[in-house]
């Protein structure tokens, strides 16, 4: 067996590969715009240890469609570039929820993956959606015993269907990020 | 419905940890808390279909409308198998650069250093069915970053690869041989195991080289493999 490749940071000019339409998951010749669902927004800040805003992050989600299937109609795919602020930005469908392991049940949530200059490996986490029933009982949540921890991985409803989770990489209200 | 086979851990010392003290951008952004294992799911096992159609093929950077870029026109060609040699077919491969001078193409790099107005410095090309891919480019130039006093990247190819499970995503960058910079460079030299560092550095290979045209280099890339099956277990 050869180990997978090592990874290297996306550095700070990995812009020439960023498709600011790729934000928009709806957008005309996504191949989105006709499933049906709930439109929302999932806005966040990322920081690092500082509380400082990491302006040159790569993020990505990768998320299943409404109808809980990652190989549906839905292609649920985005990538931003964080702004000067630390914020990015996705308009997608919310989604619904997943089988995990066994007979569980995830709830509705969205892979986040961040690549930046000073990350080696990307980092993952994910946005899950707060008030959801299902969340109760969600094998991954359930693995965090301390509700602030947990916390970091439930995104909050705004309004006009927004939902906001900002990622803190380090120190205080630091995010939780998976092994996968 | 049955589990997805999950991916096998990382190999320890195989990548590069989060905190790499040596490389100051890392200080403040690794977390500190340790990772939360998770079991695979969906979720991790599966990843976008990426389809050329959709994403469309880019696979010549050294010209821009027919226009020449400067510098050495090189060919990077390789394989991309998983940990057990498997070829792994349609992933799609995005690659950026800086160009011959060491610039890239981006309003935040200040290097005083020309730019190309016939180089952009990036590509997109997905695996054929036996996992091969190719492109043409320039070969980069070294660049200096503020890292530390007197601190130059070596030449480089950033590569991006979205295998067929979320958890088989990744960026790496691929160097190449001879380069008296990868021995000072904190980022490359960051992950522990010489091996696994080794492969990034791409190998001149007369097979791929053109002649009277561009000199080839090969670069294999590896990505994570699945975990046997509970049949193969059994």
């Amino acid at each position: 067996m050869t180990p997978a490749t090592a990874s290297q940071t996306a550095g700070p000019y990995w812009h020439m590969i960023d498709f600011p339409e790729w934000a928009d998951l709806l957008r005309p010749g996504s191949g989105n715009e006709a499933v049906a669902g709930e439109r929302i927004t999932l806005v966040g800040r990322i920081t690092d240890g500082d509380g400082a805003a990491v302006s040159d992050a790569l993020v990505e989600i990768w998320q299943a469609g409404p109808d809980g299937n990652y190989e549906g109609a839905f292609h649920g795919f985005g990538r931003c570039a964080t702004n000067a602020e630390g914020a990015f930005r996705f308009t997608t469908l919310k989604p619904g929820p997943v089988p995990g392991r066994g007979n569980a049940m995830q709830a509705p949530h969205i892979q986040i993956a961040i690549f930046a200059r000073g990350l080696m490996q990307h980092v993952v986490t994910r946005a899950y959606f707060e008030g959801e029933a299902l969340n109760a009982t969600d094998p991954v949540l359930n693995l965090l015993e301390d509700p602030a921890r947990r916390a970091t991985l439930v995104a909050k409803s705004q309004d006009d269907g927004t939902w906001r989770l900002d990622i803190r990489l380090q120190g205080n209200g630091e995010t939780v990020f998976l092994e996968i | 419905m049955s589990d997805p086979i999950p991916y096998r851990p990382l190999t320890p010392g195989s990548q590069p940890p989060l905190d790499s003290p040596a490389y100051g951008s890392t200080h403040k952004r690794h977390p500190k808390q340790p990772l939360l294992r998770i079991p695979q799911t969906l979720t991790e096992t599966s990843a976008p279909r990426f389809s050329p159609e959709r994403y469309p093929v880019q696979a010549d950077m050294s010209q821009v409308n027919g226009r020449s870029a400067l510098g050495e026109r090189i060919i990077v060609a390789g394989r991309i198998t998983d940990e057990d040699g498997r070829p792994q077919r349609g992933v799609m491969v995005e690659v950026w650069q800086a160009n011959a001078s060491g610039r890239y193409h981006h309003p935040r790099d200040q290097h005083d250093a020309p730019l190309d107005p016939n180089f952009e410095g990036r590509a997109r090309i997905f695996t054929d069915e036996d996992g091969k891919y190719s492109f043409v480019s320039i070969k980069p130039g070294a660049y200096p970053w503020r890292n530390h006093w007197n601190a130059w990247r070596p030449i480089h190819i950033h590569f991006g690869l979205h295998g067929a499970g979320f958890a088989q995503r990744m960026i790496t960058q691929m160097y190449f041989p001879g380069d008296p910079l990868l021995e000072l460079d904190p980022i490359f030299q960051s992950t522990p195991d010489k091996a696994a560092r080794e492969r990034l550095i791409s190998k001149f290979d007369l097979e791929i080289t053109r002649p009277e045209w561009a000199l080839g280099y090969r670069f294999d890339i590896v990505l994570r493999g699945r975990e046997a099956t509970p049949f193969e277990n059994a």
